[in-house]
């Protein structure tokens, strides 16, 4: 599966998508939810909190383990996904559709600082040798 | 790190895309693709697993039931038939639990025992021991160059028998927890699933094309994810998580298979006498949302205990757990688990969860 070249990445496998209204949608990539396998619990952070950059905010568990989902930029969450939460296993059938939640970036610069597609495409390759 | 072991499978994982992880130093398959899609196949349907990393054992010789009569905790005397299996622990002299098994009886100088992959070695080891020490005469015999298909599932049978033409009047009348030797082919109507099945060992050249045919007859290859799911839901332990070396058989749900009431003197069964057991494992029902997993705290009213082991249950849509608590918390009462900062309500439920593709709780 192709990474998505409109999309920002992080090393520790979450995707980052600029919104019309300035805010972030952050999910976890098709390779996570692949090394992941069945999805079956989303826990996010909750409305109004405010994250750090690289802060642990919320978790994703398959069958198999438990995963921490990380802030990619510091912003503070405006929005969280409640129809990834009734239905996990929409992260395995369109990981790039299945946003967890929002942020309204402290500074939309900050997104210059993550993966482009390239970049996160050679980090996932560096980590399976 | 060691090269792993392949079973005479691993081509055919590789086929068929298997995701490949080291468990107990075999190259196993975790899944196939979705371990939820792969258990509720052997809910409803059928479904083979590689199971060739366990070990078959046979003992041989003159008197080798009175030798297991004093190597495992549940009495062998409820072995009088050919064929006929029986599950145990085998434990040390403290009453900790070197590993469970399965004992096939096949006649009075050939009993054949299945251990566990990640025990194998230690169990031989400690049977030497003990056959040294009290039956110096039997022979033990790893049988490395079998393989083990599992074929589980309310279609298991009638799948089976398409993969096997001609083999339904020889493994139709099996009864559960029975076995036949049919030519090279050992076929017992066993599991760890909870469902209906087979476990055939068989020599490792034919696995392959067996796989194969069972394959063409419609059954689907699961991993061991799904293998660990379906026996959590079917109430089975699994050795390493739900017992080990410092936990007894009277602490693990076990004691229907110890066997304390005759005046057989086994190892362990000191032990097992004197120590008082002051711990239960019960089945949990999570009733937040959330997954419980393998050593999270439960916190009860009679103290503290661990989840030995949990997940997501795909049967019952929720997620469950065997947990070893303090005796004195009941059936229906409420305890909490910590997960991560939160404290979830789960209920004490009994187990099994699941059993022949229905919910029990």
């Amino acid at each position: 599966m192709s990474i998505p070249a409109d999309l920002k990445y992080t090393k520790s496998h979450e995707w980052v998508r600029l919104e019309a209204d300035g805010s972030v949608a952050v999910g976890i990539t098709h390779h996570a939810q692949d090394l992941l396998g069945d999805m079956v619990f989303v826990e996010n952070p909750t409305v109004g909190r405010k994250l750090a950059k690289g802060e642990e905010c919320a978790v994703v568990e398959s069958v198999k383990a438990a995963s921490d989902v990380y802030a990619p930029i510091a912003g503070e969450v405006v929005a969280t996904n409640e129809a990834v939460e009734a239905s996990p296993e929409g992260i395995n059938q369109d990981a790039y559709g299945a946003w967890m939640f929002k942020l309204k970036p402290d500074n939309a610069a900050d997104l210059n600082g993550l993966l482009d597609a390239a970049a996160y495409q050679a980090h996932v390759e560096s980590e399976s040798h | 790190m060691a090269e792993l072991k392949h079973t005479p499978l691993n081509q055919k994982h590789r086929e068929a895309n298997a995701k490949l992880v080291d468990f107990s130093g075999w190259e196993m398959p975790i899944h196939y693709g979705s371990q939820i899609e792969e258990h509720n196949i052997v809910r409803t349907d059928a479904g083979m697993f590689d199971v060739s990393h366990m070990l078959p054992v046979d003992i041989k010789g003159e008197g080798v039931r009175d030798f297991l009569k004093k190597l495992v905790a549940n009495n062998v005397d409820k072995l009088q038939h050919t064929g006929k299996a029986l599950y145990s622990c085998m434990l040390h002299e403290g009453g900790g639990v070197v590993d469970d098994l399965i004992i096939y009886f096949m006649n009075e100088s050939w009993f054949r025992l299945v251990v566990n992959a990640g025990c194998a070695d230690k169990d031989i080891a400690w049977m030497e021991v003990q056959r040294n020490k009290y039956a110096p005469d039997l022979e033990i015999k790893p049988l490395r160059e079998l393989a083990m298909i599992a074929v589980q599932g309310p279609k298991a049978a009638e799948k089976l028998w398409q993969a096997l033409p001609g083999s339904e009047p020889l493994t139709r009348p099996i009864k559960p927890f029975n076995a036949v030797l049919i030519g090279q082919m050992f076929v017992a109507r066993t599991g760890y699933t909870g469902e209906d099945g087979f476990e055939i060992m068989l020599p490792a050249t034919a696995a392959p094309f067996f796989w194969q045919a069972l394959l063409d007859a419609g059954v689907k290859p699961c991993g061991l994810g799904a293998r660990d799911t379906l026996r959590l839901e079917a109430g089975m332990n699994l050795y390493g998580q739900d017992m080990t070396e410092t936990t007894t058989p009277l602490e693990s749900g076990l004691a229907w298979t110890v066997d304390l009431k005759s005046e057989r003197d086994f190892i362990g069964k000191d032990s097992l006498l004197r120590l008082p057991v002051s711990r239960q494992l019960v089945g949990l029902l999570l009733l937040d949302k959330g997954v419980l997993r393998a050593h999270q705290h439960v916190l009860t009213q009679e103290g503290e205990g661990e989840i030995t082991s949990g997940s997501f249950s795909p049967t019952l849509n929720a997620s469950i757990a065997l947990a070893r608590i303090p005796v004195g918390v009941d059936l229906g009462d409420e305890v909490e688990v910590e997960i991560r900062d939160k404290r979830l309500k789960a209920r004490v439920v009994k187990y099994p969860f699941v059993r022949n593709g229905k919910a029990l709780v």
